[in-house]
């Protein structure tokens, strides 16, 4: 279980989350909704420990344990992945030596390259991480490197975005697999934390729980599809001007 | 094996002209500080009973001895001694420099062509000194299985080894050639002097690759020259990731015949206390004649110069141009120089530099996948250092990268 209890944070001084909490059962999946530069990925660069941003106030707990202060490595190593919305470009590091490191020599060369399989990424095993990449490539081989790194909770910053339309099912499907979608919901471990501007993943993946976040504070909370239908109709002004209602009647 | 001094004939007039000229670049180096004679060491007929020392040396730098089945040849100079020399295929010699001047007349032609006797004091040097140094030729249409490797070993202490070495291609051959350079592990001084002349003929391939490994006492000054005729491939790898105290070396490759390839890769790593200034350069004379000088350097405390210029001259050239340089820690300097000159309509010449540091924001990447942040940092430093060799053959890409990763520890 992930639980964020009143998390506050701020990149170079300034305050970009107040009081977010949320909490995560095994095996749930749940969609963060919201316009740009409501700090979505600042909560998920948070969770997961770059020390670009501090953490000003709350605590991130994950399987029982306090990880608010832990360092990214130490994080990754206890369960948490991550895939960017932007991956960096490493130079003369190739894929092939990164999903190996993702796997720490934990998963045969079958079942990596099973995987690299069914990512569709087997042509580009010997380019150098992301140099080059189209949008739908860079997302294939984050979810791959995932998929190495058996991540307990998997943290998505806007899998679908740049990714074609052919391409979005096969993303949808690796995500699938990456959060055990196949076991019942009862035998799942897997958590997932799926941040998506558009709503298209949705289509493909499914999810329990949705929130809304605007100006660094979760509004709603309610079913995925509903909020996707309140967003697609009014926009995420509504959304904004609603939150500030509520705000101003609280 | 007896001593064979040359006869080949020396500009000697031009060379005594220039006794005292002062190299273009790097730090002057009063060459009569340095011992010049030395005694001859004997002929070993099995290089495997070289010291232990010597052979634990010379393995740094890629040269097998303990079994050397996977070589077309091998030959070791140590001092002003060959020591062995040995080609183990048809079609390719493999012996002294001073020997092969006495066996072929023709060879004295091909002396001072590549590189000019007067270009400065340290070709003077040589010229007017020479210590031997090796002569490798693969005769036409005969291909290297193997490479042929050459070492160049300085034991004596505070020694100048003044080394004259020849490489012949002839027309439709290839060659692949291992060099290490490299010292007895002490703290005394010496002066490495090299002239290394390049002939490639038309339809030749030849891969030169070059490891070197000093001690931080050692000054460095070798002088190439190569020339590349019409369809001649030339590609040379080089590396250096251990301390030295001076060297500066900037080699000039030609491509005067039509559709010649010359590519440079230069690994180069500076510990504190080195001084390094290395370039490479290559004229395109021939019409779409073309090539790639890439470096990457890295500084952990030390200086590095790096130079690269690409000269076009003729239709359709092409050249490419890239410097790379990381500065880990420590004071070190990093100086990328990359020039350009194109004298005609329609050649294609471009160049990318960057000094810096590693990306944290690379680092954190890799961080997030559960690689401490030395793990990460030692990967990326890997990946930097991985430059892709184009057309060297496998055996040879391994023990480059053997050597790139025997050197690597230590960096990070």
């Amino acid at each position: 279980m992930l639980e964020i209890k009143r998390l506050s944070v701020a990149v170079e001084g300034k305050t970009i989350l107040h009081d977010v909490n949320l909490s995560i059962r095994d095996g749930e999946t749940h969609v963060l909704f919201g316009p740009n530069g409501s700090g979505k990925t600042t909560l998920l660069m948070t969770i997961m420990g770059s020390p670009k941003y501090q953490i000003t106030g709350g605590n991130i707990i994950f399987m029982g344990e306090d990880i608010t202060r832990l360092p990214l490595d130490e994080k990754a190593r206890l369960g948490l992945g991550i895939s960017l919305q932007r991956p960096p470009v490493v130079r003369g590091v190739r894929m092939r030596d990164m999903v190996a490191a993702c796997a720490k020599g934990q998963m045969d060369e079958k079942t990596i390259d099973s995987m690299v399989e069914q990512a569709n990424l087997t042509e580009l095993m010997d380019r150098e991480i992301n140099y080059g990449f189209s949008g739908g490539e860079m997302k294939r081989s984050e979810l791959l490197q995932l998929m190495a790194q058996r991540p307990a909770l998997v943290l998505l910053d806007e899998p679908e975005s740049g990714v074609d339309l052919e391409n979005i099912a096969l993303i949808g499907k690796l995500i699938n697999e990456l959060l055990e979608k196949d076991c019942p919901l009862s035998y799942r471990k897997c958590m997932g934390l799926v941040i998506t501007h558009t709503g298209h993943i949705l289509d493909y993946v499914n999810a329990r729980t949705g929130y809304v976040m605007s100006n660094g504070v979760i509004g709603c909370e309610g079913d995925p599809h509903e909020i996707l239908k309140t967003v697609k109709e009014k926009g995420y002004e509504e959304c904004v001007a609603c939150l500030v209602r509520r705000a101003s009647n609280a | 094996m007896r001593e064979v001094k040359p006869t080949g004939q020396i500009p000697e007039d031009k060379a005594r002209a220039a006794a005292s000229r002062l190299a273009s670049f790097g730090e002057d180096i009063d060459i009569e500080r340095y011992a010049h004679s030395t005694e001859e060491l004997p002929y070993q007929n099995d290089p495997s009973r070289l010291s232990y020392e010597a052979r634990q040396q010379m393995l740094q730098a890629g040269v097998v001895l303990d079994n050397s089945s996977q070589r077309s040849g091998t030959i070791i100079q140590m001092d002003h001694s060959i020591v062995h020399s040995l080609s183990q295929q048809e079609g390719i010699e493999v012996m002294g420099t001073n020997l092969a001047l006495e066996k072929y007349d023709w060879l004295s032609d091909y002396l001072w062509k590549a590189v000019a006797v007067d270009a400065d004091k340290y070709t003077a040097h040589v010229g007017l000194n020479q210590s031997n140094g090796y002569f490798i030729r693969a005769l036409p249409g005969s291909k290297t299985v193997y490479p042929v490797q050459a070492c160049l070993y300085l034991e004596k202490s505070n020694l100048a080894q003044n080394v004259h070495n020849i490489i012949i291609a002839e027309e439709g051959s290839e060659l692949h050639i291992i060099t290490g350079c490299t010292t007895a592990p002490r703290e005394e001084a010496g002066l490495h002097l090299g002239v290394s002349e390049f002939y490639i003929k038309r339809g030749a391939r030849v891969s030169f690759t070059m490891i070197h490994s000093w001690t931080p006492e050692i000054a460095v000054r070798p002088r190439t020259g190569i020339i590349v005729e019409e369809d001649g491939v030339y590609l040379s790898n080089y590396v250096i990731m251990k301390p030295v105290h001076s060297i500066q070396t900037n080699p000039i490759a030609r491509c005067v015949g039509d559709n010649a390839v010359v590519r440079f890769n230069s690994i180069l790593v500076a510990s504190p206390g080195s001084s390094m200034d290395l370039g490479s350069r290559v004229i395109l004379d021939g019409k779409g004649s073309r090539t790639e000088v890439i470096s990457r350097a890295i500084t952990t405390g030390g200086d590095i110069l790096a130079r690269g210029y690409i000269e076009g001259n003729a239709p359709d050239v092409k050249g490419h141009l890239e410097c790379r340089g990381l500065i880990l820690k420590g004071e070190g300097m990093i100086h990328a120089i990359p020039e350009l000159k194109g004298t005609l309509a329609g050649i294609d010449l471009s160049h990318e530099a960057a000094v810096g540091k590693i990306a944290e924001e690379e680092v954190e990447y890799l961080m997030m996948r559960g690689l401490t942040r030395d793990e990460a940092t030692a990967t990326i430093v890997r990946g930097f250092l991985n430059v892709d060799i184009e057309g060297l053959p496998p055996e040879l890409n391994l023990e480059m990268h053997r050597a790139i990763e025997t050197s690597e520890k230590g960096i990070v």
